[in-house]
């Protein structure tokens, strides 16, 4: 028989497991390829003159972004918010218009191929010089490849650097993919700053937002119409951060909602099919930005990104950052993920055009799908060995045996593999040699002293006593930072044996309560997938009975005779967060007035630490770091214990003193934690 | 009339699409105008769209089993009753299975290979309005389930019988209760018995020189009294309007006893319309017996027209357009690319060379002069009514609009064969069904902002659904815009599929035709523009029309219908 038709291939997708909780047991992931291999095999001048005919969606109509920009103008959407605002403030619409016009200026990409190549040759030279090796799972390109075909793609990659979005482009270049249209932040000092810099970009297909627009209507139609209308037309993968902003720490930064519920959108108002959405890990083994980042933490302004300070950076390119890799996860299609979630018609009754408040519906699984991006990201973060050094280095300061660390990096790979960890160890490379490439590439961080490893703090020993204190300081940040990329698998586990620890109870319900609290106060901290506490802690649990840690029964925790060493150490990896909690909270109901807004209170919490760091009376030199006091107020206002208000000029907060104090006496454990949902047990 | 009826299919026994010796697809009978013609390319067209080949065939049985048809139970004192009545009534096998069902595909399926569960017990034929109350008085003395049946051109599972029903199941055929009662020419309207079919209702109306203009496109087989249950809507809406535009009168038995207005006039504010808890009932108040509708002189002149556009979204921005400006011809229909070919596919062997050759240049003129692509282009048949100057002036009017929107003008003929393919297409699916293809038609009404996604998400689902669901080959899932309205339009989806290789297609094509709804209500879509609801979309009636409003209809069944005598179930 003759059979014409046949079905066209078509990409697969997971589906949506709500439980959230991973495959535990060992996942398969894609094998890596080096793509400067080639790089530095052939030349780069042919390869930026490569024929570049990316593959496109299927229902694309072909247009120039001069088109689009004036289909984005033209919009019903942007129109509206324009009559309304003429009428609203008296003005003419045209003027208004105008203003629509410039801000879309502003922002527009306009792809240039000649701007590509330039960076596709730039980038190449750049690239080899920094990095060893740039690895990609191919797998995941061929993935990627196919879902552009077929949807509507949003890249959401993680966001450690700015090489981070250099590199996802020159990579879908090298793979001949389209390029995507990136939504990149830009602050006043920021990237828009860089005039040269930021028209190539913008060439290149960059297309930037300003970093803060909450009032701005205008700007937030044009903008959302700007990314709805590449979504819609299937022009380019739209690609952003869900972060935000370059996490200063490693750790991955809790989700931000706002552009995420703008590329939903065209999908629940059923303007697209579907929408893909990619998660995509990008780790490095050693940051670019590394020693600005701890910086920034400890309250010095960083440099400005000015063209001339990115001139001067040049002498970062003859440093060595080792290698650099990419995974990009399956593709989740979100029709998927919505399916029998969210009411199904929440829009039928009004105009799509008129803006409208997403139901609560809609933002409770906006909000699940960006938690779950970032723990897909998580999931194929790759670990490189040094990670582990540093997460053994910092528990055995100031200095540790060469053997020792070798013997617990070992120790703690094994441990990190069982818990699901993405350790990317070279096959027959020995511990000792994979340890010593590590302190190699992060000398300014850790040295070989004598058969020792030590911190590099160098300069300790003269200097004032506060100097001592801050380059310590420094050296401890930039080592977490490497540590923190194991904090999120660790978490579950982890807090289940401090919580172990604090309760000095083997009782269950007891010990689920207090890892509950303790979830809770480190819900901005670290990523877990909203109201799914109990879910978390059966996780973390089965985690520790697999490597044996502990033993359970119906109603009981305890640790086992081999155990303890591995209780220990998992609430040791967690002790800086724990204890520096503890001293913010200490500072937060003894040392603050009224109402006081974040500029006063980083200032403030930082010299209580500094002065009790200096008399010696904590170790915790993480306390220091912004992004921890951060954390630690955003955790007192979720928790109810200080009271966030928005002002003109950002916002102020109110801090309970009382609440603090109960928080504070749970962490000492002097009271035992209430037990929420002791009766689900 | 039973007689002339295909008792496991669609329509006339002696009006069918067959393979003939030559392998080459042919239709039979002289009923239609494609009748004894060959269609040359059809066969590819099938092979090609679903993969399915001649050498893969399933047969219907030949003829009904009598012996598996469920035994009637009825009791001897309702009988002597009836009998009393003098109305004629049956309890032959065939007669009530005949009345068992609709159209839906599982029933066409379960009476080719399969037998219901539960059927009437007893077929009644009511002459007249008395006949009827006469009859509901029995079924409410005796507490008997009626059901009512007019043209059985059901596809909304509503002729079904509900298998738990343990009491006897009347079938009330209206068929004899078929003449016109009168026709007031001064203020254009007619009074008459609802079993009338649609298209004896038209002829005989033409004797007088008058017609409804009412035309569904099963008016061959429906009724005036089905049309009023289910909220009709015909092809030329434009002009004589939909059922609840065109009635003027209803005379309704219920349990309760008749309902009626006291006058026929064109409007009345007397509280809510009571028409309009009547139309759309689908039998479960009562029986429709006598309905005054408008008439209209016969128009003087009608003209087909077609007018092929480079795109579906162009097409349907002209219709918009054309809506807008209110000038819609009495007919205008928009198919997408794949009903096109479908269309193309259906046309007979050409007589002579010179039209074959005026056909290639047609063709070469449309996708190699003005670059349409033959696979994206897509075509509006257009039909126009009225005095021949108006008519003309019109066209004129229209063809301007689809200039605009870079419509090209196609030709009568194309225009004419389209609509003569809604009539035949029902037939299809008889052929399909003997080759492993099931199909089905389902339709939803949209507002206008809404039609281009509706219509690309729900065939895009239909496909996927089709894949997910094992089904081998790629379905046929095509969509035409086939009335439009100042707020939106009606659009009409056909979605067939190859189903060699799955053990029970009837639930796949269940799950998808399911699917397909849910994709439609997501995009804004309703339930059923025309169609209704009966037991197939009865799931759905909440989210449609809110908990109180169901609350309302029912308290409306509750009142007129308290011992459910009109069990049917449907709707509710």
């Amino acid at each position: 028989a003759k059979q014409t038709a046949e079905w066209p291939e078509t990409v697969s997708h997971p589906l949506f497991v709500c439980s959230q909780q991973k495959e535990l047991t060992s996942k398969k992931r894609d094998e890596f390829e080096d793509i400067l291999e080639e790089r530095r095999l052939s030349s780069d001048l042919r390869y930026a003159m490569k024929c570049y005919t990316p593959v496109i969606y299927k229902g694309l109509s072909p247009c120039k972004p001069n088109a689009i920009k004036s289909a984005v103008l033209q919009s019903e959407q942007v129109q509206y918010v324009i009559k309304q605002l003429a009428k609203e403030m008296g003005e003419s619409p045209d003027i208004i218009q105008e203003e629509a016009t410039e801000i879309l200026d502003e922002m527009g990409h306009s792809m240039q191929l000649g701007t590509v190549r330039f960076f596709a040759f730039t980038l190449s030279k750049i690239f080899k010089r920094l990095f060893q090796r740039v690895c990609v799972n191919e797998e995941g390109m061929q993935r990627l490849q196919h879902a552009i075909q077929e949807h509507p793609v949003v890249l959401l990659p993680s966001h450690r650097s700015y090489v981070d979005f250099l590199m996802l482009s020159y990579l879908l270049y090298t793979y001949d993919l389209a390029l995507p249209v990136i939504a990149a932040g830009i602050g006043k000092a920021d990237f828009l700053g860089m005039k040269i810099v930021g028209e190539l970009l913008r060439r290149g297909g960059a297309f930037f937002m300003r970093r803060s627009f909450g009032g701005n209507r205008l700007y937030w139609a044009v903008f959302a119409e700007y990314v709805k209308t590449m979504l819609r037309s299937g022009y380019a993968p739209v690609e952003f951060f869900l972060e935000g902003t370059r996490s200063r720490t490693a750790k991955t930064l809790t989700p931000k909602f706002g552009l995420l519920s703008i590329v939903m959108e065209p999908f629940f108002k059923r303007e697209v099919f579907d929408t893909y959405l990619v998660p995509i890990s990008i780790s490095y083994e050693r940051i670019l930005e590394e020693s600005l980042y701890a910086y920034e933490l400890l309250g010095v302004p960083k440099p400005k990104e000015s063209t001339s300070g990115l001139l001067k950076a040049r002498r970062i390119l003859s440093d060595n950052f080792g290698t650099i890799h990419i995974y990009i996860g399956q593709p989740v299609s979100l029709r998927t993920l919505a399916s029998g979630r969210i009411s199904r018609c929440p829009y039928n009754l009004v105009p799509r055009h008129l803006p409208q408040k997403p139901s609560e519906d809609i933002q409770e699984f906006v909000s699940d799908v960006a938690y779950k991006m970032e723990l897909l990201q998580i999931e194929n973060m790759v670990l490189s060995p040094w990670v582990l050094v540093a997460a053994v280095l910092l528990q055995n300061l100031p200095a540790v045996e060469f053997e020792l660390l070798i013997e617990k990096t070992l120790w703690l790979k094994g441990l990190t593999q069982t818990f699901g960890g993405f350790i990317e160890w070279p096959d027959n490379l020995c511990a000792k040699k994979a340890v010593m490439s590590g302190l190699t590439l992060h000398s300014n961080v850790a040295r070989l002293i004598d058969g020792h490893v030590v911190l590099n703090d160098k300069g300790v020993e003269d200097g004032a006593v506060g100097e001592i204190v801050f380059k310590r300081a420094l050296a401890i940040l930039m080592c977490a930072t490497y540590r923190n990329q194991l904090l999120n698998v660790f978490v579950r586990p982890s807090l289940v044996a401090v919580a172990l620890q604090m309760t000095h109870s083997f009782r269950k319900e007891e010990v689920y309560s207090c890892f509950s609290f303790l979830r809770d106060v480190f819900s901005d901290e670290f990523i877990f997938f909203p109201g799914i506490s109990l879910k978390d802690f059966e996780e973390g649990c089965f985690l520790l009975t697999k490597c044996d840690a502990i033993q359970t029964s119906q109603q009981e925790i305890y640790p086992t005779d081999k155990g303890n060493v591995i209780v220990s150490f998992l609430s040791a990896m967690f002790r800086p967060f724990v204890e520096g909690y503890r001293l913010i909270f200490r500072y937060l109901s003894k040392e603050t007035k009224e109402a006081f807004t974040e500029k006063q209170f980083i200032p403030g919490v930082r010299n209580f630490v500094f002065q009790l760091l200096e008399k010696g009376i904590t170790q915790c030199y993480e306390a220091l770091s912004s992004d921890m006091q951060k954390n630690a107020l955003a955790a007192l206002v979720q928790l109810g214990a200080a009271k966030k208000k928005k002002t003109s000029s950002g916002f102020s907060y109110n801090v309970n003193q009382e609440a603090v104090n109960k928080i504070l006496d749970m962490f000492d454990a002097r009271i035992p934690v209430q037990k929420p949902m002791a009766a689900r047990l | 009339r039973q007689e002339l009826l295909k008792w496991n299919g669609w329509g006339y026994n002696d009006s069918k699409f067959i393979f003939n010796k030559k392998g080459q697809a042919e239709f039979t009978g002289k009923r239609y105008r494609l009748g004894g013609m060959v269609l040359p390319t059809f066969k590819e067209w099938i092979e090609k769209t679903f993969g399915a080949s001649l050498e893969h065939k399933t047969t219907s049985r030949t003829s009904l089993n009598v012996n598996d048809v469920p035994p009637s139970v009825v009791n001897e004192e309702f009988l002597q009753d009836l009998r009393a009545t003098k109305i004629s009534y049956s309890q032959d096998a065939e007669d009530r299975i005949f009345r068992a069902h609709g159209h839906c595909l599982h029933e066409i399926f379960v009476l080719r290979e399969g037998m219901f569960k539960r059927i009437p017990d007893i077929v009644v034929w009511p002459v007249c309005h008395e006949d009827v109350v006469k009859i509901v008085e029995l079924a409410c003395k005796h507490n008997l389930c009626i059901i009512p049946f007019g043209g059985g051109t059901s596809v909304s599972s509503a002729l079904e019988c509900p298998e738990e029903e343990k009491r006897t199941i009347i079938s009330l055929d209206t068929s004899q209760m078929n003449r016109i009662l009168w026709i007031d020419e001064k203020n254009l309207t007619a009074c008459v018995e609802a079993g009338i079919v649609g298209q004896d209702l038209e002829k005989q109306l033409a004797e007088s020189g008058f017609c409804t203009g009412h035309e569904p496109d099963s008016m061959e087989f429906s009724s005036l009294g089905g049309w009023v249950a289910t909220r009709a809507s015909g092809m030329k809406k434009n002009i004589y309007g939909n059922i609840e535009d065109l009635v003027i009168h209803i005379k309704m038995v219920t349990p309760r006893g008749i309902v009626e207005k006291n006058c026929q006039v064109p409007r009345m504010s007397t509280g809510p319309d009571i028409h309009h808890f009547i139309m759309g009932s689908e039998g479960t108040l009562g029986v429709v017996t006598e309905v005054t509708i408008k008439i209209r002189p016969v128009p003087e002149y009608q003209k087909y027209g077609s007018v092929v556009f480079p795109n579906f979204e162009r097409g349907v921005a002209c219709l918009r357009e054309v809506a807008k400006q209110r000038c819609a011809p009495a007919s205008i229909r928009l198919v997408d690319n794949a009903q096109f070919q479908f269309g193309h596919a259906l046309k007979p062997q050409v007589a002579s060379i010179f039209t074959s050759f005026l056909d290639g240049l047609k063709k070469f003129y449309i996708t190699k002069f003005k670059g349409f692509d033959p696979n994206v282009l897509c075509v509006a048949t257009l039909l126009f009514e009225g005095d021949r100057e108006k008519v003309l002036q019109h066209e004129k009017q229209v063809y301007d609009i689809a200039t605009k929107f870079g419509g090209l003008a196609a030709g009568e003929d194309n225009g004419q064969r389209g609509y003569m393919l809604t009539f035949v297409i029902a037939y299809l699916r008889d052929l399909g069904l003997d080759y492993y293809v099931v199909g089905e038609s389902f339709e939803t009404s949209v507002p206008w902002d809404r039609v281009l996604d509706l219509c690309r998400n729900v065939k895009e689902r239909i496909v996927r659904e089709c894949k997910e669901k094992g089904v081998q080959f790629p379905p046929l899932s095509t969509c035409r815009v086939t009335q439009t309205y100042d707020a939106g339009a009606c659009v009409y989806f056909y979605f067939a599929f190859n189903y060699r290789g799955i053990s029970d297609p009837i639930h796949v094509y269940e799950q998808i035709e399911r699917a397909a709804r849910e994709e439609i209500l997501a995009n804004g879509g309703s339930l059923s523009h025309h169609h209704g609801v009966g037991k197939l979309r009865k799931h759905w009636m909440k989210e449609s029309i809110s908990d109180v409003g169901l609350g309302m209809l029912r308290s409306v069944k509750e009142y007129v219908d308290p011992k459910n005598i009109f069990g049917n179930k449907n709707l509710l």
